[in-house]
């Protein structure tokens, strides 16, 4: 045995070897990202969100492929506006290593515009547009060029007590009266939605403002708009904020929330995405069989409502290396089956229309019709790349709903959102 | 000329070590007089230079290329979203800036934090520097236990902070705030913000006080109190005067490190109801807005202010640089 401290030599030569190994250890893994699949089968890299059971669904097209290729999972952080900077971070550097992107219905415009994402052409577009819903191909389409492939699609619902009220009221004008009644009679009463200063708060004005009939923008995305029907929607959006039917925490709650205080008892009405159903199924059995659907109330009581689109597309990166490969395991991986695997496992409803009649749908998705009739006249958010800013800055004045003074609001909103259209926006 | 000054028994030849040596000063000039250099003056001259180039190099590299690039950005519009209509629109940039309400509204959040912070960290600090140099037992547990929150990296404070302020789970928030969300209300949210500011940086300040404590010679206390001068006035009457360059000079530090306050609002609000620094607002713009244009314009504004608050500490309170005398000027 040496003693290390006795042969000062020994112990140098000992740490020059540890650094050496340690930085070979460090470097590996950068090693074995750069290396592209010499030799070997591509590589795909596709970054997307936490979706669970993706790997399933990656490993069918990985079968399918039979060695063309193979696609690695690189999951992104859980927020959204994470993910979005991650991407744009890597995308404006040029980063050669992403293949295929997860995009939020909102962000194709942005990547489209910033030339980060490729056009789909050809074959592959009459292949996705085929059996595709107008509205996720809507909010897939920038300057008429396709530029993703929507790969699941989401719409809210009004979820309420059917112990409570016995038909589902039609109007915002009818639930808020419903909910005043039920106040005086002293029952749960509250219509619960997202009403903080986010991403939330622009939906549920965007679905007014449709279901008035309003534009926020102008068709071609370079003019702020605010007609007629966005005034009608900031007054509804007003009265509802005061009526005294909401939660107290109403200007605080975001989708989790509303969840959870639906559960708890306290509302009558719940505006929520679909994944409220199985959650309510596991959370809360007791309440469960109380709850049921309907659509979306709407501002006219003969006009059906007009509902904000969600969910996501998969685009290709611009600086791909493999982008004919990366085409088609797109098209792999948001096929028909693969789209039903994470409907029933994940509770993303699908893009593709059939998808919607199989039978299996029938369990993990009894509210299919439902979303499925919002689906086919849903409302895409404004569609510019300055949706972000956009976004940020109508959250920000509209908040809280209880202090707009409609006409006035739509003013310095128009001004707003004008100038986050022309990159005069500052973000709060 | 640092290159020269260390050459041991050149005094002659070296400006600085002149200057040390008053009474040599007037012979120096005299013989150097506007007589030209000497070929190994002139040599050593260029040694100088040439030793000195890499130095200087680098810091154009990494310092100033950076603001001068900022400045040129912040003349266009440049939006990433919009990559075709990149255009050169002169200050356009800064009065969209400078006539917008969150920027302001972010400065004056910016300027309180600063403010309220760098004031009770330089009590609190002056407390804690008291106790560390009269300390007699345990002196070296005593100072390392006082450093460890500035030890620690924000952002884990931080989340920490975040934790102890959220309703439920926070033991703090269930103490003070049993009913509401502290870190959702503005007010509640920037007193936060400024205790978790003065808990990490109160340290920081205590070591650069107890510094200046050291410079307070003994004998001068003690003559102090021969005359008869009580605690408070020795304090205020000998010691004071005597730290008021470690004090301007830790002051500055903290005011221009809380002026960037980023980590803490990030992490405890992340800008929300009205919370936003400017740095925190030029992150929002460059990296979520991935507008160039606005975001450099505001980096390029907080280095002005940064700048203009250097100097009023240097130039009007005589704050010495680290490195240079005490007399208020650089040599």
């Amino acid at each position: 045995m040496i003693n290390p401290d006795r042969h000062p030599h020994r112990r140098k030569a000992r740490t020059r070897f540890l650094a050496a190994g340690a930085a070979i250890a460090l470097l590996a893994p950068l090693t074995a990202c750069g290396s592209d699949d010499e030799g070997g089968v591509p590589t795909l890299n596709l970054y997307q969100f936490p979706v669970e059971n993706m790997q399933t669904v990656i490993d069918n097209c990985n079968q399918a492929a039979a060695g063309r290729y193979k696609i690695v999972y690189q999951v992104l952080p859980r927020t959204a506006d994470d993910q979005r900077v991650q991407m744009v971070r890597r995308l404006a550097a040029g980063d050669d290593s992403m293949d295929i992107l997860g995009l939020d219905v909102t962000w194709t415009q942005e990547f489209a515009s910033a030339d980060w994402i490729k056009e789909w052409t050809g074959d592959d577009k009459a292949e996705i547009e085929k059996g595709t819903l107008a509205g996720p191909i809507a909010s897939a389409t920038y300057n008429d060029k396709l530029y993703a492939a929507p790969n699941n699609t989401n719409v809210q619902l009004l979820w309420y007590r059917k112990d409570l009220v016995s038909e589902p009221p039609k109007t915002w004008d009818e639930m808020i009266d419903a909910s005043l009644k039920l106040k005086q009679e002293g029952k749960p009463y509250q219509v619960l939605t997202m009403g903080a200063q986010y991403e939330g708060l622009v939906v549920l004005f965007n679905n007014l403002v449709a279901s008035a009939g309003g534009n926020v923008v102008s068709e071609d995305g370079k003019t702020a708009v605010m007609d007629e029907g966005t005034v009608k929607a900031l007054q509804v959006m007003q009265r509802f904020a005061t009526a005294g039917v909401t939660s107290p925490s109403f200007t605080n709650q975001i989708e989790d929330d509303v969840r959870l205080a639906f559960q708890g008892g306290g509302g009558a009405f719940q505006l929520n995405w679909p994944y409220v159903y199985s959650a309510l199924q596991s959370d809360a059995p007791q309440l469960a069989p109380n709850v049921t659907w309907a659509r979306y109330p709407g501002i006219d009581a003969n006009t059906p409502s007009r509902v904000t689109i969600g969910g996501s597309n998969m685009a290709v990166s611009s600086y791909s290396r493999h982008p004919d490969l990366a085409f088609d395991a797109v098209k792999c991986l948001r096929n028909a089956d693969n789209q039903k695997i994470l409907a029933i496992k994940a509770g993303q409803p699908p893009t593709i229309e059939s998808v919607y009649a199989d039978p299996e749908m029938a369990k993990a998705y009894p509210m299919r019709d439902t979303i499925l009739d919002e689906l086919k006249d849903a409302a895409p958010r404004p569609l510019t790349p300055a949706y972000q800013n956009l976004s940020t800055v109508v959250a920000a004045q509209l908040s809280p709903p209880s202090a707009i003074k409609p006409q006035e609001t739509a003013t310095t909103l128009k001004k707003a959102i004008q100038d986050a259209i022309d990159s005069k926006g500052v973000l709060p | 000329m640092s290159i020269s000054s260390t050459t041991p028994g050149a005094a002659a030849t070296t400006e600085q070590t002149a200057e040390e040596t008053g009474q040599a000063r007037v012979a120096t000039r005299n013989r150097r007089g506007k007589a030209p250099l000497s070929e190994g003056k002139r040599a050593e001259r260029k040694l100088g230079w040439l030793l000195c180039a890499p130095a200087a190099l680098v810091m154009v590299a990494v310092t100033a290329y950076p603001i001068l690039y900022s400045f040129w950005l912040s003349l266009q519009r440049y939006d990433l979203k919009f990559p075709d209509e990149r255009q050169f629109v002169w200050f356009e940039n800064y009065a969209t800036v400078l006539s917008n309400s969150y920027w302001w509204t972010a400065f004056g959040v910016t300027m309180l934090i600063t403010v309220v912070s760098v004031v009770v960290e330089l009590v609190l600090g002056m407390g804690l520097a008291l106790i560390m140099h009269r300390t007699i037992i345990g002196r070296g547990l005593v100072r390392t236990s006082a450093l460890i929150p500035y030890g620690i990296v924000t952002v884990v404070a931080a989340f920490s902070w975040r934790y102890a302020w959220t309703p439920g789970t926070g033991y703090l928030a269930n103490l003070v705030a049993p009913d509401g969300a502290p870190l959702t209300e503005r007010a509640s949210a920037l007193a936060i913000i400024i205790l978790a500011e003065i808990w990490k940086t109160t340290p920081f300040m205590a070591l650069l006080l107890m510094a200046g404590l050291a410079l307070v010679p003994d004998d001068l206390l003690k003559a102090a109190s021969m005359d008869g001068a009580s605690g408070w006035q020795r304090f205020t009457k000998v010691m004071l005067p005597v730290m008021k360059p470690a004090i301007l000079v830790a002051l500055l530090f903290r005011t221009l490190d809380a002026l960037r306050v980023f980590d803490n609002i990030y992490v405890l609000t992340n800008g929300a109801n009205e919370t936003s620094s400017v740095s925190m607002i030029a992150y929002n713009n460059l990296m979520k807005g991935l507008n160039l244009g606005i975001g450099s314009t505001m980096s390029v504004l907080i280095f002005l202010t940064v700048a203009i608050i250097a100097f009023i500490f240097v130039k009007l309170f005589g704050t010495a640089a680290p490195g240079s005398s005490d007399d208020g000027g650089r040599r």
